[in-house]
């Protein structure tokens, strides 16, 4: 069983009140099959308005859902021979993020993801799936190894964001995204990055820069988190809601900009209602962009790859002409 | 009057209130007496000004306009502006952008958050960038990234060092996720760049924070702060409710940053013209001209060199890079340049020639 979230609670309501009427009618002989089945249309129907028209705000909730799958749950599912592999040979191992490698359909992969706890004491140690500099330099070390031995990469994007702490910041949290991002862009392998939960920011975008980035249907990709997007905003960081519709972070969104490649579907309910079917797609579609790029010499790769954002960016120019008169900053 | 002046007892009620910190930024065109927000003393605001905005009294470096970085590191304060024509839109419908940006155009008499150009510093010609955090506090949305991108593509094109001033608060949230992107669009065409054996000097002046700071201001050669100038990640409130802890003041200073391996000098506002120029004086073996080639000739047949010796891939990408913005192609953008500041087209012409 799994845990509804408020939006959800009509439904989850109507599912008690069937479910009490088929015991009633057991219980007492009688046949109510004529009402229970006029109620699971009206279920069906409930489900369908209420999944098919999420807003925003509910999607956050089923990107942050505690139950939803995460990387290592997708990992078991989608690969083989998986050998995790630890640490950053610098300082520590940052069970934030895990990757290693193992067998896509009996092809040697590296996988990296970040990883968010299942329970409060997994999510301690893993700093709730946030980063310190020593979980990307990890990430960054499993990609070189990668690269050297020509092995396509897989990421899973899932964290609300780079670990916001002064030991964070001491060892150096800045350079650890900004070089995660200058040399995925230039590993001659394929990378293809999929956003399973909450894509926050730059210790999201630091394991995303690939040939190919993919998204769940409720995942959210984002700047900054709706939460710090409305404490900056309105000095109020409950109207997270709010602000995470004004920021077109959806799935639908992204691909509608141009920045996501492929939507992945999602079971009725979202990921978490059945993480073996939601895994099989995932792994489909991860495997149909890879076999596109499998054919793609490393200069290739790293060409497309710079193309798809070195493209990235709404602007206008405007006439020359205007702007003469202010090109001189001379004193 | 000058009794007045040595009051001791006006010096002693003045305490260093953190609020003032915000003051002096305002204050500076037209004030007349400015207050150092470190130490609490007032200056004269002429006074100020000629000691390049730095407290004389404890070293407090203000901060400063595009205009005033341009007059103290460029040879004849000159830059010849690239890219000025480039301004934001509203890519994500964002309640309020619009009319935030048209404030803040207002409030600086800037475009946009960054000012990029071509000029010389001790006779070196550069590609130079400044980033502005009285503009929406130097945020980066894609004008900032492209403009950035851009300067990175024609350091490359022309076979200059890149220096770039930064000053930022971070991504631009009103940009959302094309923000965010930027970060990796500047990163790409810095792996490029290295990749050609370009020299990246990164400059951090008060504050470089977040998204700017995680993208290009790290991705340098030569990293370099300005004394006291905050240069981090996350910022100091978001970090002290996280770990439930007040930060010591030194905290993300440059000082602090220096001390944790995260930068490799720090350098004093009046020191920094020459230690750029020595920087790039030392470089000069690598790049083939000495300062005399910026006048003229010389530097042509070194930039032809360089491009042609190190092969295709970054060619590719000088060229690549306008195609998939979309638009007219960088070069393109300067031609009214030269023609509205002929004098300054003199100063750092270089290889200007050569690709037209």
């Amino acid at each position: 069983m799994t845990a509804e979230l408020p939006f959800e609670r009509p439904l989850a309501d109507l599912r008690r009140k069937i479910e009490e009427l088929k015991k009633f009618g057991e219980e007492k002989q009688i046949d109510f099959s004529e009402e229970i089945a006029r109620l699971e249309e009206r279920y069906r129907q409930m489900e369908e308005e209420l999944y098919g028209n999420l807003g925003a705000a509910q999607i956050l909730q089923l990107a942050r859902h505690h139950q939803r799958p995460t990387s290592l749950d997708y990992i078991e599912r989608i690969f083989t021979d998986f050998i995790e592999l630890h640490g950053d040979r610098l300082f520590a191992d940052d069970l934030a993020i895990v990757g290693g490698i193992a067998r896509l359909d009996g092809i040697p992969v590296t996988v990296v993801g970040h990883q968010r706890g299942k329970d409060t004491k997994d999510n301690i140690r893993r700093y709730f799936g946030s980063p310190h500099p020593e979980g990307f330099r990890k990430a960054l070390r499993l990609m070189r190894q990668a690269d050297k031995f020509r092995r396509p990469i897989i990421t899973f994007i899932d964290t609300k964001g780079a670990y916001p702490g002064d030991t964070a910041e001491m060892r150096g949290q800045s350079e650890a995204i900004a070089r995660n991002l200058m040399e995925m862009s230039s590993f001659g392998v394929p990378i293809v990055c999929v956003v399973i939960g909450e894509g926050g920011s730059g210790g999201a975008l630091a394991l995303g820069v690939g040939n190919r980035v993919l998204m769940l249907e409720n995942a959210i990709y984002s700047v900054i988190s709706p939460n710090g997007a409305a404490s900056i905003l309105w000095k109020d960081a409950s109207k997270a809601d709010q602000a995470a519709e004004y920021m077109k972070i959806t799935a639908a969104d992204l691909k509608a900009f141009g920045i996501v490649d492929e939507v992945v579907p999602e079971p009725m309910g979202g990921a978490h209602r059945n993480p073996d079917e939601q895994a099989a797609a995932v792994k489909d579609a991860v495997w149909r962009h890879l076999q596109e790029l499998l054919g793609m010499t490393p200069e290739e790769l790293i060409e497309d790859r710079f193309r798809k954002f070195r493209a990235i960016g709404r602007f206008t120019e405007a006439q020359p002409e205007q702007t003469a008169e202010c090109a001189d900053y001379a004193e | 009057m000058f009794k007045d002046l040595f009051q001791k007892r006006k010096y002693a009620t003045i305490p260093p209130e953190r609020l003032r910190a915000e003051r002096p930024k305002r204050e500076i065109p037209e004030g007349l007496m400015i207050r150092c927000p470190k130490c609490g003393n007032i200056h004269l605001g002429k006074e100020l000004e000629k000691n390049l905005k730095v407290c004389p009294s404890c070293d407090h470096h203000f901060r400063l306009t595009v205009r005033e970085r341009v007059a103290i590191t460029m040879d004849d304060g000159r830059l010849r502006e690239l890219d000025a024509h480039l301004e934001s839109v509203d890519p994500i419908e964002f309640p309020g952008y619009r009319e935030k940006l048209e404030q803040q155009k207002r409030k600086t008499g800037l475009r946009e958050a960054v000012v990029t150009g071509e000029g010389t510093i001790g006779g070196y010609p550069v590609v130079a960038g400044i980033l502005s955090f009285d503009f929406f506090t130097g945020s980066m949305g894609s004008v900032v990234g492209e403009k950035v991108t851009r300067a990175i593509e024609r350091a490359m094109e022309r076979g200059w060092p890149l220096i770039i001033f930064s000053a930022s608060g971070g991504a631009r949230m009103q940009e959302s996720i094309f923000s965010l992107m930027q970060m990796a669009k500047t990163s790409a065409a810095l792996a490029k760049f290295h990749e050609r054996r370009g020299l990246f000097i990164s400059v951090l002046t008060d504050p470089t924070l977040g998204g700017v700071s995680a993208s290009f201001a790290t991705l340098a050669d030569y990293i370099i702060a300005e004394p006291g100038a905050t240069f981090g990640f996350a910022g100091r409130i978001v970090i002290e409710q996280t770990i439930r802890q007040k930060l010591p003041d030194e905290f993300q200073t440059a000082e602090f940053n220096l001390q944790h391996g995260q930068l490799d000098k720090v350098v004093h506002r009046k020191e920094m013209k020459a230690f750029l120029a020595k920087l790039l004086e030392m470089h000069a073996s690598v790049y083939g001209h000495a300062p005399a080639a910026a006048e003229g000739e010389t530097a042509v047949p070194a930039d032809h060199e360089d491009r042609e010796a190190s092969g295709e891939p970054a060619i590719a990408a000088a060229e690549q890079a306008p195609e998939t913005s979309g638009k007219a192609d960088a070069g393109a953008g300067d031609d009214p340049v030269p023609a509205a500041v002929t004098s300054g087209a003199e100063t750092g012409k270089g290889g200007s020639s050569d690709d037209r």
